[in-house]
């Protein structure tokens, strides 16, 4: 059994789901999430590409000749460390804007907004 | 074998999407999101991520879910429920999802040793950090050796992150000991 392109197609699937979400739900916590689900899915784009058939996880050792790249690898793992940092900040700022508007719906904001002007 | 674990965990990971983004209650929705960034870790083990795959299980599923809840405690629980169906967010995503799948079909195949994306530098590191740096993990002698500024940078952005998530909630931790 071939996978072929099957990876690159669900992770585009994930992508526009966590698109879908981050654009169409209004609640501010929701938004984030939908983030994080298309964050996952660009790592899982990039992880496929570094895979080699026949290969192992690129740890040096006696008798294996095909490593899978390692290079996405590293760039994926600084990708989850500031996708951690982005996250926690987008989080305070929901909090934030909970205390100011008591509320963290998006459209709820937008009213109070029209109101106060 | 490990293709189709891999397409099963996938599908299973789609479903699960669809149900967070699906689902009002925001307690429910953080507790997918620490099985779906599990069930990440899984495919990048079967994929040979294995650095990966093991922080994304401390960082994703762990800290994420921690930072998520922390945030539900200090505003609510549930999401509104939004009567209308978005159809122009809709049709934005499809528009936007089938272009990406178009982009997608000059992609080389999955697991091809001749892809262009091991045609550059990978070789090298592969052949030559052994001697160089001393330790067998690949990952590692990149991350923080032949690539430790890069690493620095990472660094000075969560610490700029800590410092903002600091002055941001600071105000409401000032705001109860004034009170």
């Amino acid at each position: 059994m071939t996978v072929g392109l099957l990876n690159d197609w669900a992770c585009m699937v994930l992508m526009m789901i966590g698109l879908y979400t981050v654009i169409a739900r209004p609640n501010l916590v929701k938004k984030l999430i939908g983030l994080s689900i298309f964050q996952v899915s660009v790592f899982l784009l990039y992880i496929s590409m570094g895979k080699v058939s026949g290969g192992t996880a690129p740890i040096l050792s006696e008798g294996i000749e095909v490593y899978s790249n390692p290079l996405p690898h590293v760039l994926i793992l600084t990708a989850i460390v500031v996708g951690i940092a982005t996250l926690s900040l987008g989080l305070a700022l929901v909090v934030r804007i909970g205390e100011a508007y008591d509320t963290i719906e998006e459209d709820e904001i937008i009213e109070r907004d029209l109101v106060n002007d | 074998m490990t293709e189709i674990a891999d397409i099963v965990l996938l599908i299973l990971m789609i479903v699960l999407a669809v149900a967070i983004s699906r689902m009002h209650n925001l307690f429910m929705a953080a507790m997918m999101m620490g099985i779906f960034s599990f069930l990440s870790a899984i495919i990048f083990t079967l994929l040979d991520a294995v650095d990966v795959a093991f922080t994304e299980a401390a960082v994703g599923a762990g800290v994420s879910t921690v930072l998520l809840l922390g945030t539900l405690s200090l505003t609510t629980r549930e999401e509104k429920v939004a009567p209308k169906n978005n159809a122009l967010a809709l049709l934005v995503v499809l528009i936007t999802g089938s272009a990406l799948i178009y982009g997608t079909l000059d992609m080389p195949m999955f697991g091809d040793p001749n892809a262009p994306v091991h045609q550059h530098v990978a070789d090298r590191y592969i052949e030559k950090s052994g001697e160089e740096m001393g330790i067998p993990n690949i990952v590692t002698s990149v991350l923080a050796s032949y690539r430790g500024y890069d690493t620095l940078g990472e660094v000075t952005v969560i610490f700029t992150a800590g410092v903002g998530v600091i002055l941001l909630l600071g105000y409401i931790w000032r705001k109860e000991d004034e009170q």
